[in-house]
């Protein structure tokens, strides 16, 4: 390509100032991040023990293992682990009910529209911030405690965790509902119990509904982990596996998951779009 | 006032009333029948979950105690009245602590920029070729289905214990994660200017580069941010599995049964949380303004 003749750098220069003598501030500003968070991720490698020899023969080593993982066998277990499977699902599905059940009130005392006063709202909030704070790992190895190893605590696990983050979410829904309608019923002598039910409930329902189906979703994944800790499900019987260096199972066990994950996907985002209809899923 | 409401005829009004109540009854036998359902489902999922009420009841009294515990010192007082002995291991807990929020930068740094490589080749509108964009999305899908802490047990294996596990483990699952996100801006952007770069003759990175990065990468920045702060809550459990960070520490803390430890322990972690929580939601607000922190 040839140059355009009649570019003439000086005047343009003149003219358009801003273009070409940034301030040194805004100039230097992203080259500084990236050296800055360059120097940052060279210091965390050294810190964490990473070397290249380290690097390739834990790579040869996922190479065998990779090897060795190819076909997926369940060997003779199969039926334990579709056990496991359905007791992952159960967590799932249990957890996340019984998380919005209890979350429904509480998230009423942390809507603005709700709970007026910001002496009441905070605490609640902060609540609700410090429980979804801690990991559902976390919870899981608590309420182990509480109940034993199994299935229930990872019900239970599922379900505080998801309670904070339920809190949040249906607290969101609520302030964004229209408050016309509750106006409606107060004007009309309802109580502020009938303003939630008539007035707030049906506009939030639907929104609330879809969440739930979203988290029973999500909660399909968390609940293959929980079983690492004890807590019932797929993942304890993965995390044998693992130990035991069963390779073959442990990708049969992985595919399994992938598979149930994606069924329940697709039969979740199905009813959400009947609940809430195509476009405000999007 | 209630003169202005008119009252048609009886046998009018009858009917309508008639037609209202059929309809009402047909939507309460509908949200019956869901109930219902609902119910049969849950009762199925809590005979495959094992849950017993009694247990639960008789040992429901141990979660409040637990935290009694938790908050009671070896000598029985509370732990506020002492907390030279209460946070007594602080300096290792802080020091694994940064080892946490470090193997989470690390990791998520790697993500982001193996990511940021294949999310162009995943995006609809800048694909080079079908069949890499099938391969690619696919690839991600795997990335981000299996869980970060399933791939860290097995990395442990591969790579030996410590943090190194726990880091690839965060960077993998980041790559479907971001990967999935970043494509989904980039199918969002203006053509217009692509269009404009191809027709002066430039290639596909150039188009990349010139078009495509300008008008995404204050949505990446804003994800990258997000995903950080939920990667430092992943990295905070990474040790569960040997795989570094204070996990390690928590899980030995709770199954020793050392209760003060617990709890100072799990106060730290949320009060990093916290701290990380608010400090990249100023920076996002401070980078891009009040919209693109939704």
């Amino acid at each position: 390509m040839n140059r355009q003749p009649d570019i003439n750098t000086p005047a343009l220069r003149g003219r358009y100032p801003d273009v070409f003598n940034r301030p040194m501030a805004s100039r230097a500003g992203v080259p500084a991040i990236l050296v800055a968070a360059l120097a940052l991720f060279i210091f965390g490698l050294n810190e964490l023990d990473f070397s290249p020899a380290r690097m390739w023969t834990g790579l040869r080593e996922l190479g065998w293992i990779t090897m060795m993982m190819i076909p997926p066998d369940p060997g003779s277990s199969l039926p334990a682990y579709l056990h496991a499977m359905g007791e992952t699902l159960s967590i799932a599905l249990l957890g996340t009910t019984l998380a919005a059940v209890f979350a429904l009130p509480v998230s009423l005392l942390a809507a603005r529209n709700v709970i007026p006063s910001a002496w009441l709202r905070f605490p609640v909030r902060r609540f609700l911030d410090s429980i979804r704070g801690v990991d559902t790992l976390i919870w899981a190895l608590v309420w182990i405690n509480v109940v034993g190893l199994g299935p229930f605590a990872g019900v239970l696990a599922i379900a505080i965790s998801d309670f904070g983050a339920f809190g949040k979410l249906f607290s969101e829904a609520i302030e964004a509902a229209d408050k016309k309608q509750v106006e409606g019923i107060r004007a009309s002598g309802g109580s502020a119990l009938h303003e939630i039910r008539f007035g707030l409930m049906p506009q939030v329902l639907p929104v609330i509904a879809g969440q739930v189906l979203y988290f029973i979703e999500s909660n399909t994944r968390s609940a293959t982990i929980i079983g690492i800790v004890g807590a019932g499900g797929i993942g304890l019987q993965l995390a044998e596996q693992i130990r035991v260096l069963e390779w073959q199972k442990v990708s049969f066990l992985i595919l399994m998951i992938l598979v149930a994950v994606a069924a329940i996907d697709w039969i979740s985002s199905r009813l959400r779009f009947a609940i809430i209809g195509r476009r405000a899923v999007a | 006032m209630s003169a202005a409401v008119s009252i048609l005829p009886a046998p009018q009004l009858a009917a309508l009333n008639d037609a209202y109540r059929k309809a009402v009854a047909r939507r309460r036998l509908r949200t019956l029948f869901v109930v219902v359902a609902c119910f049969a489902a849950l009762f199925v999922a809590a005979l495959g979950a094992e849950v017993n009420l009694r247990t639960f009841i008789e040992k429901i009294g141990n979660f409040g105690s637990y935290f009694d515990r938790i908050f009671t010192l070896e000598a029985g007082t509370r732990v506020w009245t002492d907390v030279n002995e209460w946070f007594w291991g602080w300096k290792k807990w802080l020091s694994l602590l940064g080892e946490t929020v470090l193997i989470s930068y690390v990791g998520t740094l790697i993500g982001a920029v193996l990511a940021f490589g294949l999310n162009f080749l995943a995006a609809e509108n800048t694909a080079p070729s079908v069949p890499l964009r099938f391969a690619v999305r696919r690839f991600m899908e795997f990335c981000r289905t299996v869980p970060d802490i399933v791939f860290a047990l097995i990395f442990v294996i591969a790579f030996g214990l410590g943090p190194m596990a726990g880091v690839l483990a965060i960077a993998i699952h980041c790559v479907g994660a971001l990967g999935k996100l970043y494509g989904e801006i980039v199918e969002n952007i203006d053509m217009k200017p692509v269009e404009g770069i191809r027709s002066t003759g430039a290639g596909w990175i150039d188009c990349m580069r010139f078009a495509v990065l300008p008008q995404v990468a204050a949505g990446f920045a804003s994800y990258t941010l997000l995903r950080f702060e939920i990667n430092v809550r992943g990295a905070s459990v990474m040790g569960f599995v040997g795989a570094g960070g204070i996990g390690q520490e928590l899980v030995v803390a709770v199954r020793k049964f050392y209760y003060s430890d617990v709890s100072a322990i799990l106060l730290m972690i949320i009060v990093t949380v916290f701290i990380i929580d608010i400090g990249t939601g100023w920076l996002r607000g401070r980078l891009f303004g009040k919209e693109a922190r939704s």
